[in-house]
Formats: C-alpha cells, structure tokens, sequence
C-alpha cells in the first residue's frame, strides 16, 4: 500500500494504492490519473546552479529542457556540478547536451553577461 | 526636476507597475538597491512561476528578465545601487531621499510615488526561541541567496523550522547539494506551504515534516557554533507537551517561519496600516490613506504566487497614472472588513472617487473549508455571493463585483460560510 497526496488541485486529496493497484481516496478523476503516472514513470524538472570563472558571477542557475525521471535526479547533480562555464551566455543556452542519455539538455535559465566596467 | 511617479523597489512588482505606467505616457523613475533588477526572483531559481502570466513554467531568473527585457524596451529610467532613506510630503508633492556611492544623499522630488518594496523574514528574535545563540541559525531566504547567487553551502546537516514554501524549497536544494536534510517542524496542525511543495521538495526524498512541533532548545559548541536542537510536540495552544523531545544534531537551522511586509518607508507620513495585513490600508486603486501614495505586490501582501504580484502592481502603475491625469473624483469611502472565517481583507476601502476601477478583492480564509459560500454583506444586505468547492489559508482568493450603485453610507463585510 502506498500514499500520495494529489498536487493537482489545492485540495490535496490523500489518495491510497493498494498491493491490487486499487486507487482510492482522490475525489476526481484526474487525481487519478496522476497517481498512475507518479506510480509508471514520475519525473520532475532539475534546477541548480552552475559555476563560472567569473568572480562577479560565481553561479549561473540552469534548469533540466524537460522532465527527467526522479530516480536520476542526484547522478544529474553530480554531472552538472563538474561544469564551470566560462564565456557569456544568454538565457535557453545548452550547458550539457543529452544529460545521462535523457535526450534532456541542461540550460541555462540567466545571462551571463559582463558589466563593461567589470572585464 | 519634478518626476510623474517614482517607483521604489526594482523586483517582480516595480518592474509591473513601471512598465503598466510609462505605457500610459508617464514618465517614471524606479530606484533599486541591489546591483541588478529582479528582486528576490533573482535567488528563486526553482521553476513554476509564470502559469498565469505566461501560461508557461518559469524559474525565478527567467520570469524576472521577461519584465526586465520589456522594461529596458520601454526606456524606463532606473537607478541600481541606491536606497531610499526616506520618503516624506510637502503639500502635494513627494520628496524621497535617496543615497548611492554615486550620488551621495540626494532629495528628488515626484507628484506620486509606488511602493513596491517587498517583504522581509521573520528572525529568530520575533518568535522567542530558547536555548543559546550559535552562528549556523538562519533565515531561509538569505540561505538561498548565499547558495544560489554566491555558491555558499551554509551547512550539512540541516533543520528546518516553518514549513512556508522558502523553506520547502531550501529542503530540497540543500538536499540535491548534498547536505543531509534531518526534517521540517511546523507549529500549526497543517502546512503553510502549497501542496505540490510537500510533495516534491520533501516526500520526494524522505524527508519528514513533523506537525504541531516546534523547536524548544538549542545548543551551542565551544566554538558558539550549533551543535543540536531539540523539537518537541506542542498541544492546540501550543504550549510544548513533556516527554516527546526529538533530539538532532545539525550544523544548521533554517527557519521559515513567516514573512513581513516592508513598509519602514512609510513612518513618517503616517500612513493608516492594517495590523492584519501589516501594511498600509489600500482602497480598491491601490492608493494609500496619503493622496498619491500606491503601495503593491508583497509590501502590501504577502502573496503566495508572483503571477498575483505582476497583476496586482500593473493596476497600481495604471492607478497612479490615472491619478496624475486627475481621474479621481470627490472623495467618499466605505470600509471592506474580514467577517467570519476571513483572515485579513485588501482593499480595506472603497473609495467611490475611484468609481471607474473595478473592484477587485483579495483575501484569506483564516482556516481550511470544504464547501465554501463567499458571501459580502452591505449591513443586512446581501450584495454578492459565490460559491467555493474548497479554501485554504495558503492560497490567496479573489473576489470581484460592479459596485457603482452600493449604498455610499455603510460599510462591506466579508464572510466566509461553511455549509
């Protein structure tokens, strides 16, 4: 048996699944097609930061294109920590291509971008 | 120089209120004091911002520089870097003292002014917390900041105290950093936090949320650094029950445990403030018990979704403009008070000058409620009436109803009925 709570509505129904897959306790129907995706395949966006060389800019955030799957979301941390960025970049840039073999890019979600008095 | 409108405060609510107002031909002039535009989304780099606005998900930088890109389009003049020490009134003009390394302290004057200036965290020191006073006790948003914006790791083995969305978010982002997450206490029987938060930054990854506890000891080493905390499960009056004392070593507390609006500004121009809301008393424009004085986004509520920040403080911008351009009439006003099951009310007031904005109401239950009636009541009178499936305290709700032929003499009431 396990428990969920519904992130559909704000009402955040505890629906229950049991060892049948049984599901029970959502009060509409999309509760339960949530819950059916978060038991086949949930997945969630990443968002961290990254390094850069530049002191003024020491980390630049950045986000997963899509959704990856939950289960690889600390390996994703671990590839993403080992990049330090080291040029000016804008906003949807790629930062690592084909993160874990996700078909997901890491970009970047700030420009890197210099003050003039600052270079 | 006499400026239109001065706007204090460069984040997600200046940045609407300068764009809604320069679109209207005025000419506006934001101060910020950070070095950047953007605000406290700048530190938000989670996503999910955006739905209403945009219809897409957003992180905090990117929903940010969409407003500044529009903003820097539009020619709006800004100054970062510069504070603004005070703000007072001569007559119908404002003069705002202002101070930046450029600059010096320097008066510039303005016949309207917006106060967009945000919120601030509750501290340690407001919720009387016992035990001793180590460093690695801090507030979750300067946490934030220090990891996001400077790469600072403020500790391992982390604690959290509130369960508002900052620290759901931080318990998450220390977690997928690496620091070891020991658990989230709340004091209230129910999370403060938006559902979708509960689940993806602590049950995706284990990490327990105690209700009705709260922390009741910390400890310090020899070096007044934290060593521990204690938690302990509180009663419905929240006094500490003997006997269930949690013990956890961490090198960190972060607390999230509310947020206040900023309105330091407004001490000396003794503007009306709603104790509930704490901040100043509005009328349906925006407008402030001082003529010309607007006040939006979360220095006048805090809001749950930056979605309601931008919509909010574009009106304030349109209001100020229409104040400039003399569209306000005689004024006669009806106080909007919370009733029953109401948290707190904003506007406070209905001011009929103001009669050809619309009347858009904004307000908290003050606990959760299935099958909710809105009901507003002019005396005995029954003016409007809506139906809710479900309320809940976190999440902010909206009403909105023509007004123009109310009877000017009696106050509105707002209740919530259960039914």
């Amino acid at each position: 048996m396990k428990e969920f709570i519904c992130i559909v509505c704000p009402r955040g129904c505890r629906v229950v699944v049991d060892d049948n897959m049984n599901i029970s306790g959502n009060q509409c129907k999309r509760g339960e097609i949530y819950v059916r995706n978060e038991l086949s395949n949930p997945t969630r966006i990443l968002t961290t930061t990254v390094k850069t060389i530049y002191p003024e800019i020491p980390r630049a955030s950045v986000k997963t294109s899509e959704p990856i799957p939950k289960g690889l979301l600390m390996e994703a941390m671990k590839e993403i920590n080992k990049v330090t960025i080291e040029k000016e970049m804008k906003i949807g840039d790629v930062v690592i291509e084909n993160i874990l073999n996700t078909n997901v890019n890491i970009v970047l979600t700030k420009e890197i971008k210099r003050k003039e008095e600052e270079k | 120089m006499m400026r239109d409108i001065v706007v204090i405060g460069g984040g997600a609510s200046g940045l609407a209120a300068s764009i809604s107002a320069k679109k209207k031909g005025k000419d506006v002039l934001l101060i910020e004091r950070e070095d950047t535009l953007g605000g406290i989304l700048n530190q938000c780099i989670h996503n999910g911002f955006g739905l209403e606005v945009f219809k897409e998900e957003y992180t905090g930088p990117e929903y940010a520089h969409k407003f500044v890109e529009e903003f820097m389009d539009l020619k709006i003049d800004y100054l970062i870097n510069t504070t603004v020490i005070k703000l007072d009134k001569n007559n119908d003009d404002f003069i705002i003292t202002l101070s930046s390394k450029e600059l010096g302290i320097k008066n510039i004057t303005a016949r309207s002014v917006i106060i967009s200036s945000g919120c601030y965290e509750r501290t340690r020191g407001q919720i009387s917390m016992p035990g001793d006073r180590p460093n690695g006790v801090i507030t979750a948003g300067s946490a934030q900041r220090y990891l996001n914006i400077n790469g600072y790791m403020v500790g391992k083995k982390v604690f959290i105290l509130g369960s508002g969305d900052i620290g759901l978010i931080m318990a998450r982002r220390m977690y997928l950093e690496g620091a070891e997450v020991l658990g989230v206490a709340e004091i209230m029987p129910y999370s403060n936090g938006l559902n979708r938060n509960i689940v993806q930054c602590l049950n995706d990854f284990d990490i327990p949320l105690y209700l009705s506890h709260t922390v009741t000891n910390v400890e310090a080493d020899e070096f007044k650094k934290l060593k521990a905390i204690t938690i302990q499960q509180v009663d419905e009056r929240f006094n500490p029950i003997p006997n269930t004392e949690k013990h956890f070593e961490v090198d960190t507390l972060l607390l999230s445990i509310g947020l206040i609006p900023d309105i330091t500004l407004l001490d000396d121009l003794y503007v009306e403030v709603d104790p509930k809301t704490k901040s100043a008393k509005i009328n349906q424009a925006y407008e402030t018990s001082v003529k010309g004085l607007f006040i939006c986004g979360n220095s006048l509520q805090v809001h749950d979704l930056v979605d309601n920040v931008s919509k909010e403080s574009t009106r304030a911008g349109i209001s100020a403009s229409d104040y400039l351009d003399g569209l306000v009439k005689d004024r006669k006003k009806i106080a909007i008070k919370p009733g029953k099951n109401v948290l707190y009310v904003a506007p406070q007031y209905l001011d009929f000058g103001w009669e050809d904005k619309d009347l858009l109401i904004t307000f908290r239950s003050s606990k959760k409620i299935e099958k909710a009636i809105v009901k507003v009541y002019q005396g005995e009178a029954l003016v409007y009436q809506k139906r809710r499936a479900f309320i809940v305290p976190a999440e902010m709700e909206t009403l909105s109803f023509a007004y123009q032929e109310l009877n000017q003499d009696q106050d509105l009431m707002i209740e919530i009925e259960e039914v």
